[in-house]
């Protein structure tokens, strides 16, 4: 079972009381950017074993959005952050780093 | 002259492990607004008894109080006839605050779950720690019932009380009277 805590409201719960959103910290291309770019954006994502970043709702609670750092291996939750930033904080990479060594995770280790 | 009704007329249902009735009507406003606002927190403190609930709580007594919704919304209960009155008066003293005030009254359905049981019976719906030490009086809990959404509150007198949209009330109690019905205790928490 995989159990988040809000960083919002605070509130623990299982996964059901949440509604997953994809991948974290993706940077927008939109009108006037490369094809490339506006391709990798749309289509390409990380679907790794181990380390993973991700964005989730509280749907059935406060409603909001955070992100959350999780192993998709063990369901083990390293951490919850606010969403609004654009990478993971660096103590939460840290904790990732005494857990799961030499992790990576796009351009972040 | 149209005279209001609840979703299911004050339904109820009582030969189970616990009593589940259907809250006759009952006035719910909507504030939206930055709740650390302080135009918004003297706005709203009255209702709170001088207090604002923090997160994950609510001052709630029989029908009037404040819940804690989320960090932009609070919900703020009184009587069902004094809703228009109270929403007239929560838009006068917010004044030009950035905050949107709406009678949500008759789009929210409510009903109590008491007997010693109760807590049992939510907690076959919600996956939420029901245990008295766990959720007790002062606290909210906005979270999943089955298949909708709902808040759920203890109450003074020891019994549990919730909402949930008004179009989905039957199917609440519904689930309510199936997760109560006869022969069906848990165990888990039973009270008094
Ligand atoms: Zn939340």
């Amino acid at each position: 079972m995989l159990i988040l805590t809000c960083p919002v409201c605070g509130v623990r719960a299982e996964e059901t009381e949440f509604h997953g959103g994809g991948e974290a910290h993706l940077k927008r291309f939109g009108p006037g950017s490369s094809e490339e770019d506006f391709q990798e954006y749309l289509f390409m994502r990380e679907n790794p074993r181990g380390v993973h970043f991700e964005r989730w709702r509280h749907a059935y609670g406060c409603g909001k959005w955070f992100h959350a750092a999780r192993c998709t291996t063990t369901l083990e939750v390293f951490g919850t952050y606010p969403a609004q930033t654009l990478e993971p904080p660096k103590d939460l990479r840290a904790k990732i780093s005494k857990k799961r060594p030499g992790w990576t995770w796009r351009s972040l280790t | 002259m149209s005279s209001p009704v609840s979703a299911l007329g004050g339904a109820s249902f009582s030969e189970g492990i616990a009593r589940i009735d259907e809250v006759a009507l009952q006035g719910m406003i909507t504030l939206r607004g930055d709740l650390s606002d302080p135009v918004v927190q003297k706005t709203l403190k009255p209702f709170g008894d001088g207090d604002l609930p923090a997160a994950g709580e609510a001052r709630i007594e029989a029908d009037r109080g404040l819940a804690w919704m989320s960090p932009d919304e609070m919900l703020v209960l009184c009587p069902y006839a004094a809703a228009a009155e109270t929403v007239a008066a929560l838009q006068e003293a917010l004044g030009d605050a950035h905050a949107l005030v709406v009678d949500v009254s008759d789009a929210r359905a409510s009903f109590v779950v008491s007997g010693p049981q109760a807590r049992d019976v939510l907690a076959k719906l919600c996956p939420v720690d029901f245990s008295p030490a766990a959720f007790s009086l002062g606290m909210f809990r906005r979270t999943r019932m089955a298949q909708v959404p709902a808040a759920i509150w203890p109450r003074q007198d020891g019994a549990l009380q919730l909402i949930c949209f008004r179009s989905q009330a039957r199917y609440v109690f519904d689930l309510l009277s199936v997760a109560a019905q006869a022969g069906s205790e848990v165990g888990m928490h039973v009270q008094g």
